[in-house]
């Protein structure tokens, strides 16, 4: 029989199985496992029958709560059901969990094991989340490759259906999720032999139905509950023989064999690795290289982790043993050791115990922890665990692949060593994530891995930036199964993609000697060589690399590929790597472009043929001189200015090299300074904006706008200018508030992202060539110099004093900002907001921020944008969950409310002896503006200085509950995912408390961070993941809602419509002595567009009604008035002018015209209904209630 | 009162129709269009570039967002299969046809060889009845020459009238150096009709902004003087069939038109100003008028005005400018 080759990424394989043996499925995005959702659902959308010929219902819920309820209750109807899930996701599930489990349901849920947020979160992979799960009474099963996720997946579904057990089917997030590699995929038909029809009746039959009623989940008493709880005893000593048996089955089936503790290495091995997961796969490689050197080792793979097969366990460990190290991808502080070695060093004793052990002696057992958060896990440090076995007191409950020079825990390792052979082709790729390089390289290994014999691997490394972010591309191609999990290290071929990485990473670090290296740039063949510095030189010059160029943005706009070059890059891959014969590559690549774009229509087949045709013939090889010549070395990767712990620490892991970073380097407990990506210089933007003086109306109006405060204004003394550089620009201030100051506007080159945004924004116009306004985009590099000099002055000059700034949306942006020069996207409808916040309030704000898009943008390191003012204060920030945001916020409150109360008791008490106008002016304070904050800032350092002299134990605690007589400004910031849907009934909660906090949702109608998912503030006839028909129901109305408490500040804003108004919004809100909620309208990229059009398509929403401007302030309603004030006016267009123009809601045109027709005309009714509401609402009159 | 006339090889009840609009692309209006007697439906036009820039925008929008970050590797889910380019388009036809039982006359309006050749194909297939062809075409490059320009519709036309079957109409811009010459060129070529004539999208000012808006303006009477001269050129020197578009909006004007030399009378400003059901009271405006000048059948007006059959041909030419100017003169002398 022939099998099918397949070369997918781990989730897929998972998520293909899953699909074909199951039902239901009740889903949540969370990555890394997200993708198994939209696997799913896609497949679904699309009408793909599982193996019994129906649809799976696939199901978004409103969290992993959610979803594991529903997935409860669908089995407890009797579907065959699933779920994907991992990290706080899986946490979130536990609870019923324990349910499922205690009911013995068959069921199988697939985890991409990932880390769980402790001093920090991360998306990567360990197994913190799976071993929070280990008591839920689950079965637990590792599997350590692709394809054995796919396999495993099949397995665990036979294996639940046999034993009653629940499973959790884990493999290692992202470098099993997201690995592609060739498969042999499992076909329907072997699916259908695996799972017999009578174990799928006996779990229907357990079902609930009227038709034969039965009770579970009963509440039970002392009496009863001990010996109900241990009657499910059998069924998990049974366990691990059905799973064996399906793992016989499976083989008998599918013909691929494992077992459930799968020993690898010398039959008389004296040291042993017990591992689970892509590690064991890696100790695999490892082990076989140690023993053809003559050592005798060995792997013990783990596959079942729960029920613990003890039997398979010590059968499977060779009777020579003499030391074993266990590692765990966790680590539990506190705990003896971490859950694998606590279960081993049980295992061994209990075998002992049983007599069931055959050692001669005794093994020694360490243990030890690894991988943390997807760190790698290589053959070197397999040898650095065997080599410590090997000495006759190993270290115990050490650390393997960081270097811990505190507590002394981590081993060393050969950082050198390299065990790949030859005969595994392997290459490196350095593109940004816009540039199609990870999608060209994906295209690749399909081609090498479907059209060749050769096994193809492909890993994706990508940087935590939303715009001009970074990704590294590691292929291998080679004759034999590939069981290399980690980075490669050494690439007989290395390209980069993006030229000015050149200078930033060490790109030819990866470059084997020998190997060939493919740079696209700007500069010719003839060129290039003096363009390049000395130390990137002279590596060439060591490895004696063939060098290799190509324009390939020339080649990709001329041939009408705008700046998507990856077709391009591809080509050349092809053309020099030698992977496969240039003509046959060639031929691969058309056709998989014919494949891919068929579809899309000739032209764009057209442009990409083109595209190969033209790469050919401008790819040159560089002579590469006998000697370096470059006068120029590596410029520094952050300036010396800047403040130590960015030198020592940031700057590293802004050169990629954090991996080096001791533990020392870093904070015991997750804090980290603010105000640090102003160190990091980017230089993203190809295009940056040039001020024209002369026409600024000086509105301020781009200065607003900019999503990454790259663009500000200023008025000063003119004395100031004394000193200037010459190109710096200054001119008279045009109002009377600054009469006589001088104003400039100034770009941060090296921060700007070329968005645009201002340059579209600005209203001022050339009379005579309109043409020209007075900000107009021009190239960046040639401005480059001048213009970080220019910045750098303009920063020098002092900043506007606050309390004498008129607050209007011109003067507003006077104002500092304290978030700036972030990760988020080029154009980024969010960070405005956020941007204006931190202006507004910043020096005495505190931020609570949802998981999402911003609190990655906000808190991902290396460097984060909340930044401080000259007297040093600044947003202080933090992101608890992604569920828990309204509450972790308002915690703040009550904590702020304590001091506060606290600082008043005391200074009653200490009253008299502190002056009575001092304390009297504290207590009675005016803050509601400036300079009232200003005053009271004066007053509470005038106590500060008093209570030194005051020798009692109340001032020593007034003086640390001083600064709390300051008001502080809580904001509460989170996406729609959050406010919508995870983390709605917390914000519900929070609206009614009616604390004084501010809640910003920025609004973008989908699930941006993790790839665009539908959330309930997704509109009607919009194509997200999990609604990829079109979402079939209106937008949740949250400002309705949020109306209807009647005490709570509600306002609905757009920047780009109105800017006006949402200054308003943000001041009215935060001085509303209750809650507030601001729903800001944020475009996305997730709405398919050229954020360039951002503002437009806001005021598009607002000109159809799609998105209605109103503030709602409750205090209105005491003078009779109607809280309600509309700040936009009735529609003036159809709602197809609006969602004409985003892809979102082109692509259900496109896939079923009739079906968007209908939820087009049932939008345009809702936003007829919904304004006329509004309306009727907003002209509303209230009984006054006469004192 | 024998109205009927041929156009493009299709036997007419009558030769009003509805010119390329909007209209056709609700099908209520379209119902509304046959129970008001439209003689034939013509379809808005297919655009070539709108289609090409649909298709990139699509790939460029969505692709662009792939895998630019971990947690994101992509925005959009794949479908499995995009209706693209014209299959709207195509589509309508066909809804079109099976709602109305008048032939159903589709325009495009290509940029390229290959689209034109591909989308006529599709257009065919999709059942049309006749192709009109748009030939918008503002010619603002300096370098090309007024020979150069009236080639690229012959060359298209010739391209065409190989590789499809349907009877063709080309719908020409006064904008041409000579109409005559090209008119015989496609003449030449065996098209079976020429529409005169497009009236382009003006642009226009927003003073406020200093920016360029896109304006449309409903034709007036007025607009038809033009179409008249040139109909009663071309009327019998060329053996395709003749339509008027731009100006219509009285039976008079129709029976101008139809005196002028039009076979086919195309109607979109009245129709947008008055409502479908104008189609009637046009046709029964032309029919009581002929009735009552005791015409045979329209055949017997149809080019009576021409250059050929005019009583004063130099009306047509220089000579009629001569006259008007002079006649102005003494009005304001």
């Amino acid at each position: 029989m022939t099998r099918e080759h397949i070369t997918i990424d781990g989730n897929e394989a998972v998520a293909s199985v899953a699909h074909r043996t199951n039902e239901v499925i009740a889903i949540y995005p969370i990555t890394p496992s997200s993708n198994m959702g939209e696997w799913a659902d896609e497949w679904s959308a699309k009408g793909m029958k599982n193996i019994w010929g129906t649809v799976p219902q696939v199901t978004e819920m409103q969290s992993e709560g959610g979803a594991s309820g529903a997935v409860h209750g669908a089995l407890q109807a009797g579907a065959l059901t699933t779920t994907f899930t991992a990290s706080q996701g899986l946490l979130l599930m536990i609870p019923n969990m324990f349910k499922i489990a205690g009911e013995l349901t068959s069921f199988c849920m697939h985890v991409s094991a990932r880390t769980v947020a402790t001093h920090a979160l991360s998306i990567f992979g360990d197994h913190s989340d799976v071993m929070a799960c280990r008591q839920t009474g689950f079965a637990m099963l590792a599997s350590g490759s692709v394809q054995e996720a796919h396999d495993f997946a099949a397995i665990a579904q036979l294996a639940t259906l046999r034993s009653r057990v629940p499973f959790l089917h884990f493999f290692d997030g992202f470098r099993t999720s997201h690995e592609v590699a060739k498969i042999v995929s499992i076909s329907d038909d072997e699916l259908l032999q695996l799972l017999p029809n009578d174990l799928i009746a006996a779990h229907r039959n357990r079902a609930l139905t009227p038709d034969r009623p039965l009770l579970r989940g009963t509440a039970q008493n002392p009496d009863a509950f001990f010996q109900a709880r241990e009657a499910c005893n059998r069924f998990y000593t049974e366990c691990p023989s059905h799973v064996d048996a399906a793992m016989a089955q499976f083989k008998a089936i599918v013909g691929r064999s494992y077992g459930l503790a799968e020993y690898v290495g010398h039959p008389e091995a004296d040291r042993v690795i017990v591992v689970m997961g892509t590690g064991a796969e890696v100790t695999h490689e490892a082990v076989e290289w140690l023993n053809a050197g003559g050592a005798k080792v060995g792997v013990l793979k783990l596959r079942l982790y729960r029920p613990f097969p003890l039997d398979h366990f010590i059968k499977a460990l060779p009777s020579t043993v003499k030391a074993i190290a266990v590692l765990d991808r966790t680590k539990e502080p506190g705990a003896l050791g971490e859950p694998l070695y606590l279960d081993v060093v049980t295992a061994l004793r209990e075998a002992k115990d049983s007599g069931q052990t055959a050692f001669a002696a005794d093994p020694k057992v360490i243990g030890g922890r690894y991988g943390l958060s997807s760190k790698e896990f290589t053959p070197t440090m397999v040898k650095a665990v065997f080599d410590e076995l090997a000495k006759p007191a190993p270290k115990n409950h050490f650390t393997i692949g960081i270097m811990d020079d505190v507590t002394h825990l981590s081993l060393p390792y050969d950082a050198d060593l390299d065990i790949e052979p030859d005969e595994v082709r392997r290459c490196v790729f350095f593109g940004l994530g816009a540039d199609g390089t990870v999608g060209a390289n994906k295209n690749s290994i399909k081609i090498i891995g479907e059209e060749t014999e050769n096994h193809a691997q492909g890993y994706f490394v990508y940087d935590s930036k939303k715009a001009g972010a970074i990704t590294i591309s590691h292929l291998r191609f080679g004759p034999r199964q590939i069981r290399s999990s980690y980075l490669v290290k050494q690439a007989a071929f290395v390209a980069c993609h993006q030229y000015e990485f050149m200078d930033k990473y060490d790109v030819l670090g990866y470059a084997a000697p020998g190997g060939v290296f493919l740079l696209n740039s700007p500069f010719s063949a003839g060129e290039i060589w003096d363009q390049l510095a000395r130390e990137v030189q002279q590596e060439i010059l060591d490895k004696k690399l063939s060098f290799y160029v190509i324009d390939a943005f020339a080649v990709a706009s001329d041939t009408g590929m705008g700046t998507r070059i990856n077709t391009v890059m591809q080509t050349c891959f092809f053309a020099i790597s030698g992977v496969l014969p240039r003509d046959e590559a060639i031929a691969q690549i058309k056709k998989s472009i014919e494949k891919t774009y068929g579809k899309r229509g000739p032209d764009v087949v057209r442009k990409n043929f083109a595209a190969v045709d033209q790469t050919l013939a401008n790819l040159h090889q560089v002579k590469v001189p006998a000697a370096a010549t470059a006068t120029r070395a590596l410029p520094p990767i952050v300036s010396d200015a800047a403040p130590d712990f960015v030198k020592r620490v940031t700057a590293v892991m802004l050169a990629n090299k954090g991996d080096l970073l001791p533990v020392s380097a870093f904070p015991v407990d997750g804090t980290w300074p603010t105000a640090t990506a102003q160190w990091e210089k980017r230089n993203i933007a190809q295009d940056i904006p040039v001020w024209d003086p002369a026409i600024c109306i000086q509105c301020n109006k781009c200065a607003m706008v900019c999503p990454h405060a790259a663009i500000r204004a200023k008025v000063y003394e003119s004395d100031l200018l004394k000193g200037a550089p010459e190109t710096f620009k200054g001119v008279d201030f045009k109002g009377n508030e600054f009469k006589g100051l001088k104003y400039t506007i100034q770009i941060a080159p090296e921060d700007c992202t070329g968005c645009t945004l201002c340059a579209v924004v600005c209203p001022a116009k050339d009379k005579a060539n309109p043409k020209h306004k007075s900000l107009d985009m021009h190239p960046q590099r040639p401005l480059r110099d001048t213009e970080r000099e220019n910045y750098a002055f303009f920063l020098g000059l002092p900043e506007v004093d606050r309390t004498k700034i008129k607050m209007d949306l011109k003067g507003v942006q006077f104002l500092q900002p304290l978030f700036e020069y972030s990760g988020a996207c080029v154009g980024c409808g969010e960070t405005p907001y956020v941007k204006l916040l931190t202006q507004l309030f910043g020096d005495r704000t505190v931020v609570a921020n949802a998981t999402g898009c911003s609190s990655i943008y906000g808190g991902n390191l290396p460097t984060t944008p909340y930044a401080v003012d000259a007297n040093g204060r600044g947003p202080a920030w933090s992101n608890s969950l992604f569920e828990d945001n309204a509450e972790f916020g308002v915690g703040y409150r009550l904590a702020f409310d304590k001091h506060a109360e606290q600082a008043h008791e005391l200074l009653k008490v200490l009253g008299a002896g502190l002056g009575d106008t001092l304390v009297d002016g504290l207590l009675t304070a005016d803050q509601s503006t400036e300079a009232g904050i200003a005053e009271q800032r004066a007053r509470v350092a005038a106590l500060v200085d008093k209570l030194r002299a005051v020798d009692s134990l109340q001032a020593r605690r007034l003086e640390k509950l001083a600064d709390y007589l300051v008001r502080k400004s809580v904001w509460i910031v989170g996406g729609d995912g959050w406010a919508y849907d995870i983390g709605y009934g917390g914000l519900d909660h929070v609206m009614a408390m009616g604390r004084d906090v501010n809640i910003l949702v920025l609004d973008t109608e989908v699930y941006s961070n993790t790839g665009g998912q539908a959330s309930k503030a997704t509109p009607i006839g919009a194509s997200a993941r999990f609604a990829m028909a079109g979402k079939a129901t209106g937008k949740k109305d949250l400002g309705m809602m949020a109306m209807a408490y009647g005490n709570v500040y509600v306002a609905h804003v757009a920047f780009g419509a109105k800017d006006v108004q949402t200054v308003k919004a943000f001041q009215e809100a935060e001085a509303y002595p209750g809650t507030s909620i601001i729903i800001a309208y944020s475009h996305c990229i997730a709405h398919g567009y050229d954020m360039a059009k951002g503002l437009d398509q806001q005021k598009l929403a607002v000109d159809t009604g799609y998105w209605p401007l109103f503030r709602f302030d409750p205090r209105r309603a005491a003078t009779g008035e109607s809280p309600l004030v509309l700040d936009s006016p009735a529609p003036k267009l159809d709602l197809a002018k609006y969602t004409g123009n985003e892809m979102r809601f082109r692509v259900v045109e496109q896939m079923d015209p009739a079906r968007f027709k209908m939820l087009s005309q049932q939008a345009q009714e809702q936003v007829a209904r919904r304004v006329s509401l509004y309306e009727q609402l907003a002209k509303m009159a209230f009984p006054v209630t006469k004192a | 009162m024998d109205l009927s006339t041929t156009y493009l090889g299709l036997n007419l009840p009558h030769p009003i129709m509805p010119g390329a609009s909007p209209m056709v692309d609700h099908l209520d209006l379209v119902k509304r269009l046959e129970d008001a007697g439209a003689a034939a439906i013509t379809m808005h036009s297919l655009f070539e570039e709108q289609i090409t820039r649909e298709q990139l925008g699509m790939v460029y929008h969505m692709e662009l967002l792939d895998h630019g970050s971990s947690e994101a590797l992509s925005y959009f889910p794949q479908a499995g299969e995009f209706r693209l380019g014209p299959y709207q388009y195509l589509e309508q036809i066909r809804l079109v046809k099976q709602t109305v039982t008048l032939p159903v006359i589709a325009s495009l309006n290509g940029t390229t060889s290959e689209g034109w050749l591909e989308y006529a194909k599709l257009i065919q297939q999709a059942g049309a009845d006749a192709l009109e062809l748009n030939v918008y075409h503002v010619a603002a490059d300096s370098r090309e020459t007024g020979a150069a320009v009236e080639r690229r519709v012959v060359d298209i036309v010739r391209a065409l009238k190989e590789s499809v079957a349907l009877p063709i109409a080309v719908k020409l811009s006064p904008f041409y150096s000579s109409v005559s010459h090209l008119a015989a060129q496609l003449d030449a070529l065996g098209v079976e009709g020429l529409v005169l004539f497009n009236r382009f999208y003006q642009p226009d000012f927003d003073l406020q902004e200093l920016a360029v808006t896109a304006n449309l303006s409903l034709s007036t009477s007025n607009d038809l003087l033009l179409r008249l001269r040139w109909l009663a050129v071309l009327f019998g020197r060329v053996k395709a069939t003749l339509a008027v578009t731009g100006g219509v909006h009285t039976p008079a004007d129709a029976l101008k038109a139809v005196m002028a030399g039009a076979g086919g009378v195309q109607v979109v400003s009245s129709l947008l100003k008055n409502g479908p059901e104008h189609i009637k009271s046009l046709v029964d405006g032309m029919r009581a008028w002929l009735e009552e000048h005791e015409y045979d059948s329209l055949k017997q007006a149809l080019g009576s005005m021409s250059l050929e059959r005019s009583p004063n041909p130099a009306a047509f030419e220089r000579a009629n400018y001569m006259k008007v100017l002079a006649a102005y003169q003494m009005q304001i002398g």
